[in-house]
């Protein structure tokens, strides 16, 4: 089943001179277990594709197909159901649950999704390095630290799809760097598809598949 | 610079408009309330000090007679020995429709006082029969035929009038009793020689109203200062937010070079515009307030009492100045705390959210410590203390110490909530709650003492109200009171009456200093009537025969606990009568002043002047006897009162003794709930930071918005949970200590758990209420507000 | 200045006796309101014998009326004193009631003056209860334990012998006055005109008392013996609006004459007088045949009193002046004036005493 379909979507806003047109009809499939990024420059519309896609956000004409739902036919309760149980959300900044200790958020979406797995969950810890935090708590974290635990709470939910918006913007480059091969690294392991949204090339240069945002459509990739 | 500092500090005003508007109420209300409190007070202690200084400024003795009369010609006596000395005749008497007390004065012979100065206006008139009374008591008259000129130098209730006409209103030729002027001439026979039998009565004693009150506003004080307090939670809560929120611009504006004096500057003088604003708007208020309550505060001091305080409210400046001062002081206290973190906030301090929390948790240590001191210290004054002064102090400290005990309970409470809880959800509510907790202590704190004191007062008042129901259905056993209007009339019903009635029970009275208070000898008949009816606190055995016998006195409960008495070890001295055993004693609520009961035969050989004041009339038919009354011996109906009239009477003044207890309990509990709007509605825009991740993974803007509502109320709940002891702890202090410290008497503490039921029930409301804007807020919240949240840098 | 303890409402009873405090604010009205209309008042006439002992006792019908005592005194060692005893009654309405209805009021002044001190007292009662008044037969003058008292033979006018008591705060004096001559009318038989207009009072005094008893002072005791002389006189309006005030004396001379003379200050001033010889027979003196005249002033409480006077009666080249034994004998009381004793010399020389109103 195709992880994402997004059938010739549009989306406006209103501005002085006019609504304008930040997605013109764009269509977009992601497979299963693929990676993809999608570039553009500030404005282009790059995150409020990725809402769109995650059900934050309404399309105004268009389908939203996550993990084999439409979007478009649910409620607000669907769409929060659909984002617990197929998707997985990472930001740039205020991912984590303040009051909760990294272990409780690390299992957090998991036991929303009601697939829990303690060991699965362990084993994410380590491989992202989180295995001495778990008691700690976000705020004691540093950035790329709170990352990891964003990237480990997401996918130990077992998520069809994840998207991520700009996950290591507010990080430098070399953490930066380290946090994304974990992201692809784990996700490809997980099974699970990526959509990666980021201004920088170099970082979309490692996806498989490379989509560039411009006037509302998408240009190359595949 | 200053200007552009000021304008970038307020920008943060105009866009939390509501944070400034709760900042404004909290301190407008709790200026309302300290000031409102305060007018009542001032105004009833003015009420006192007109009583007293209408017949004598300063400090004129009093001779006065155990029997509350003196003939005239002992007055001419004494004068004729040389003895500086006034003529005064007191009484009561029905004037138009109100019953007034009529002051009869010699003005050419009187002290110094307003009394004779409004007589020497004209005195001619005044010899005359012109009288005068507080334009409040003129409209209470209402149509008379006097001579009646108004003048606020005269106590409510009060008429002034020339002696001689007091004498023939009031049917008497005797008088009250003698003002002593305070110099005498040199060589007169002494007054233990020539006067015997008049008492000589220290000045300040009979103007005893100061000293009666004194618990009553007490009382008044402490509510207006518990209300302050609560105030100052919200002031406080708003104060310390809004530098949390603008902790990001006071970097900025000291990083563009702004100087750090200057900066503190800029925010102590908004804090004190903002003060001087609420200021004025709560003096506004709190004298609307005092107003409103006034005339409830002068029938309670009246029934209990018998204080004359007018129904008006007089404007005084004075008060508007101490009310404004104690405004500006509480602001100070409030913003302290800001100012000191922002004088020693580091320039480039990072933005740390959370380090407020952590900070807050060594708070919390410190916080346990001074709730365990004062929990300490209200333990040694339960011990150790004694007095009024204590009894307030106990209260304050237990009060303080749970308040501050309330937090750290509350955290406890939490975690192990936390703990037991099932799914993530729950989970997260638990410790999101408490981590929430430190910016909500205040308004809980607040909520917690509001609801203390309502329970504790409630207790009170109820348990109170149950003992004088059961107390005045075994006191007013007597079908009929008849209230002769002379000794004449006295003389001339007694064996009308006594063929007529089952029993005819006599009252009499003298007025007597008990054990060095003021107080009152009365008469008892040996009756069923008394012995069935009176139940008596530690009587010895057989205490009613030995009464009859004359073989001691029962003495009223304020008495016995006051004077520290013992039934069977302790005597009573009685003047003109001598030293008696006490052989118990028995509730008399109501009544400030002390009191020796003493069997009839005994009494009338002691004080065989002293006249019948009423009888008391047990009878199968009392409308009969009524009627009968009224036909042969023209008494009018406010002469005779009925049971069930009687009954009536004291439950209205017993109701309206608390009145104003109540209305201040719902204005306080009112103020928590502000506290806890405003604490909720200031945290709503920090929140959002916290709560959009759970919207992002999937829980509905509703769903939060429901679980906020939730988390409220289940902290007001556990408030109102922790709030059950300690508000019964404040009715046992209240029924056990502050009673018998005021009144003089104890009582047992019943419980009305469906009163707190209905508290509760109001309590939720209250939180319902003031959770439920920001949550409905939340609910509203678009997506796009919440998305902002992962795009906006803090 | 010592004076009296125990003041009761100094204003309502000022005011009481219908008297006005500040005669020199209120020059339109007369000293102590004396110049208020006699509406519902009698009016003394010409003509009318005085009868006695009821013209001792009160005339309720007029407006006011006193009972004067003065007395210069000496004790063993020499030193001069002067005693003052008076009882005025004011009247609110013509007539006397029962009880508080009396419309009566009374009023006690007692002062005493020594050469360094100067001692005065009050006393205020309202009339029909007992607390002051007075009777004719027997005599008995009181208020409060104040009293003038008749110990008078039978046979004898009441006013004859005297005991006589006040007390204030720091004072208190009990004297015997024994007459040694007879009562002495003023004016013409007892109608003594105050005024051009013609304001009268009824006037008669008893000029001839010797008198001996005891001073108390705050020293102690001090026996002393000397001469006395009583006013008695009532009216309904004696003096006239514009008059503001009076200087009056009483003076004894060493050969054995009385003189009285007053002069009451109006715009015009009127005087007035009687020459009485040691037997009691009295020669009015018509007005301006007495002139009185101020030698030296005395500062009291802000007021000028003229405390030294030159009186001449030209007619009997009588020309004396005269020294007051304590220039600051005022009365500061709720109604105030100076009235203390005084020596004279000149033509004639003696001692007697000087009051002075309305300054």
């Amino acid at each position: 089943m195709t992880a994402l379909i997004l059938d010739t979507i549009t989306k406006s806003f209103p501005s002085a001179e006019g609504p304008v047109r930040v997605l013109d009809g764009l269509s977009l499939q992601i497979a299963p277990g693929s990676a993809h990024a999608l570039t553009g420059d500030s404005g282009s519309g790059k995150s409020t594709l990725l809402h769109i896609a995650a059900g934050l956000e309404p399309a105004q004409s268009g389908r939203v197909l996550v993990a084999g739902t439409d979007l478009s036919a649910q409620d607000d309760a669907g769409r929060a159901a659909l984002r617990r149980g197929s998707l997985g959300l990472i930001f740039q900044q205020f991912n984590l649950i303040p009051s909760l200790s990294v272990a409780a958020n690390l299992a957090f979406q998991a036991r929303l999704a009601g697939r829990h797995d303690a060991a699965f969950t362990d084993h994410l810890a380590d491989r992202l390095g989180l295995a001495d935090l778990r008691a700690r708590y976000p705020e004691q974290l540093s950035g790329g630290q709170q990352q990891r635990v964003a990237i480990g709470r997401c996918l130990a939910a077992r998520p069809a799809l994840v998207l991520a918006d700009e996950p290591t913007g507010n990080l430098d480059e070399g953490t930066g760097d380290t946090v994304l091969d974990l992201m692809l690294e784990l996700t490809a392991e997980a099974g699970a598809a990526l959509l990666l949204v980021t201004h920088s090339p170099r970082l979309a240069a490692r996806c498989d598949h490379r989509h560039h945002l411009r006037a509302g459509r998408l240009e190359g990739g595949a | 610079m200053t200007r552009i500092a000021l304008t970038a500090l307020m920008s943060h005003w105009v866009r939390n408009w509501l944070q400034l508007a709760m900042l404004l109420a909290g301190l407008a209300l709790a200026t309302a309330l300290w000031s409102g409190v305060q007018a009542l007070n001032s105004e009833a202690r003015s009420a006192y000090a007109t009583a007293e200084s209408l017949l004598a400024e300063g400090t004129a003795e009093r001779l006065d007679h155990p029997s509350g009369q003196i003939a005239q010609d002992r007055y001419i006596t004494l004068r004729r020995a040389g003895w500086q000395v006034s003529p005064v005749v007191e009484g009561r008497h029905t004037l138009g429709s109100a019953r007034v007390t009529l002051v009869g004065i010699e003005p050419l012979t009187a002290p110094q006082g307003a009394g004779p100065a409004l007589a020497a206006q004209d005195l001619n008139a005044f010899f005359a029969g012109r009288a005068f009374a507080h334009p409040q008591t003129i409209t209470e008259i209402g149509a008379h035929d006097l001579d009646l000129h108004p003048s606020d130098a005269v106590p409510v209730g009060t008429v002034l009038l020339d002696i001689g006409r007091a004498q023939e209103m009031l049917d008497t030729e005797a008088l009250s009793y003698l003002h002593l002027l305070q110099t005498q001439p040199a060589g007169m026979r002494p007054l233990d020689t020539l006067a015997p039998d008049l008492r000589r009565v220290p000045a300040g004693e009979g103007a005893e109203l100061g000293g009666l009150t004194d618990s009553f506003h007490l009382n008044l004080t402490a509510f207006g200062l518990l209300a302050f307090a609560v105030g100052l939670f919200i002031v406080h809560s708003s104060v310390g937010l809004a530098f949390e929120q603008r902790r990001a611009m006071f970097r900025t504006l000291r990083a563009l070079g702004l100087p750090l004096r200057t900066l503190t500057a800029c925010l102590a003088a908004e804090m004190l515009v903002f003060a001087l604003i609420a200021g004025v708007v709560g003096l506004v208020l709190g004298h609307l307030l005092a107003s409103f309550l006034m005339p409830d505060v002068a029938l309670t001091l009246r029934g209990l009492y018998g204080a004359p305080v007018p129904g008006v409210l007089q404007f005084n400046p004075i008060w508007a100045a101490s009310g404004l001062a104690m405004t500006l002081g509480g602001a100070a206290l409030a913003g302290a705390q800001a100012l000191w973190r922002l004088w020693h906030l580091p320039i480039l301090a990072p933005a740390q959210p959370r380090a407020w929390a952590r900070a807050s948790a060594r708070g919390m240590r410190l916080q346990g410590g001074v709730a365990l001191a004062l929990a300490v210290l209200a333990i040694a004054l339960t011990l150790g203390g004694d007095g009024l002064l204590t009894g307030f102090g106990l209260l304050a400290a237990a009060l303080l110490a749970a308040a501050l005990a309330v937090p750290l309970v509350l955290a406890a409470l939490l975690r192990l909530a936390q703990r037991g809880a099932r799914g993530p959800v729950a989970e997260w509510f638990w410790a999101d709650s408490r981590q929430n907790m430190p910016r909500l202590s205040l308004a809980l704190m607040a909520l917690m003492l509001a609801l203390a004191a309502n329970i504790g007062v409630g207790t009170m008042v109820a348990s109170f109200r149950a003992t004088f129901i059961d107390w005045l259905d075994l006191r007013l056993a007597a079908e009929l009171n008849v209230m002769p209007a002379s000794a004449q009339e006295a003389a001339a019903l007694h064996p009308y009456l006594s063929d007529r009635a089952d029993a005819v029970l006599p009252m009499m009275r003298v007025d007597a200093t008990l054990k060095g208070q003021p107080g009152q000898i009365y008469a008892m008949k040996d009756h069923a009537s008394f012995r069935d009816n009176w139940p008596l606190i530690d009587p010895v055995p057989d205490a009613w025969d030995r009464l009859a016998a004359g073989e001691g006195v029962l003495v009223n409960e304020q008495l016995y606990r006051r004077a520290g008495l013992q039934s069977g070890a302790d005597t009573l001295d009685l003047p003109g009568v001598g030293a008696l055993p006490v052989l118990g004693a028995y509730a008399d609520y109501g009544n400030p002043l002390a009191q020796a009961v003493l069997t009839l035969p005994q009494f009338q050989a002691a004080y065989p002047d002293a006249p019948v004041r009423q009888f008391a009339i047990r009878t199968s038919d009392a409308a009969g006897l009524t009627a009968s009354l009224q036909e042969e011996f023209g008494l009018s109906s406010a002469q005779i009162t009925d049971q069930a009239h009687a009954r009536d009477l004291s439950m209205s003044i017993f109701e309206r003794t608390f009145v104003i207890t109540r209305a201040l309990n719902v204005l306080t509990l009112s103020v928590a709930a502000l506290a806890l709007f405003a604490a909720l509605v200031t945290l709503a825009g920090m929140r959002l930071a916290q709560l959009a991740p759970l919207w992002a993974l999937g829980l509905t803007a509703r769903r939060l918005a429901g679980l906020e509502l939730a988390r409220a109320l289940v902290l007001g709940a556990l408030t109102m949970v922790l709030a059950l002891p300690v508000g019964l702890m404040l009715a046992q202090v209240l029924l056990s200590v502050i009673n018998v410290q005021a009144f003089g008497w104890r009582l047992p503490l019943q419980v009305f758990p469906a009163d707190w039921a209905r508290l509760a029930l109001w309590a939720m409301l209250a939180v319902l209420a003031a959770a439920s804007l920001p949550a409905l807020q939340l609910a509203r919240q678009g997506p796009a507000d919440l998305l902002r949240v992962f795009s906006r840098d803090r | 200045m010592q004076h009296n303890l125990a003041k009761p409402a100094i204003h309502a009873a000022a005011l009481a006796f219908g008297l006005a405090l500040a005669p020199a604010s209120l020059p339109a009205q007369g000293f102590a309101g004396l110049g208020t209309d006699a509406e519902g008042f009698a009016i003394p006439q010409r003509g009318t014998a005085l009868q006695f002992p009821a013209d001792h006792g009160p005339h309720p019908e007029y407006r006011i009326e006193w009972w004067y005592l003065t007395a210069t005194l000496s004790d063993a060692d020499g030193q001069d004193y002067g005693v003052q005893w008076t009882l005025f009654r004011s009247a609110l309405a013509p007539q006397e009631d029962e009880g508080w209805d009396s419309p009566q009021v009374w009023m006690g002044h007692a002062g005493l003056t020594t050469a360094e001190q100067h001692f005065s007292a009050e006393r205020f009662a309202r009339g029909g209860i007992g607390q002051a008044g007075v009777t004719a037969d027997p005599f008995v003058a009181h208020i409060d334990d104040w009293h003038m008292t008749s110990h008078a033979e039978e046979g004898a006018d009441a006013l004859d012998h005297l005991q006589v008591h006040a007390r204030g705060g720091d004072f208190s004096y009990d004297l015997e006055f024994i007459a040694e001559g007879p009562l002495v009318p003023q004016g013409d038989a007892g109608y003594s005109v105050k005024s051009p207009q013609g304001q009268a009072s009824y006037y008669y005094s008893q000029p001839f008392y010797t008198v001996s008893g005891t001073l108390d002072l705050p020293d102690g005791p001090v026996k002393v013996t000397g001469q006395g002389w009583l006013d008695r006189e009532w009216s309904s309006q004696p003096l006239a609006e514009d008059q503001a005030g009076w200087d009056w004396v009483s003076l004894s001379f060493d050969d054995g004459h009385r003189m009285m003379g007053f002069q009451l200050r109006g715009t015009e001033v009127f005087t007035a007088g009687t020459w009485i010889t040691p037997d009691g027979t009295p020669t009015p003196l018509p007005d301006g045949a007495v002139q009185f005249t101020p030698l030296h002033h005395t500062r009291i409480d802000g007021r000028d009193v003229p405390t030294h006077w030159r009186i001449e009666w030209a007619e009997q080249d009588l020309s004396i002046e005269t020294e007051p034994l304590n220039p600051n004998a005022w009365m500061d009381l709720s109604i105030s004036y100076w009235e203390g004793p005084l020596r004279f010399d000149g033509s004639h020389s003696g001692r007697g005493y000087l009051e002075m109103t309305g300054y």
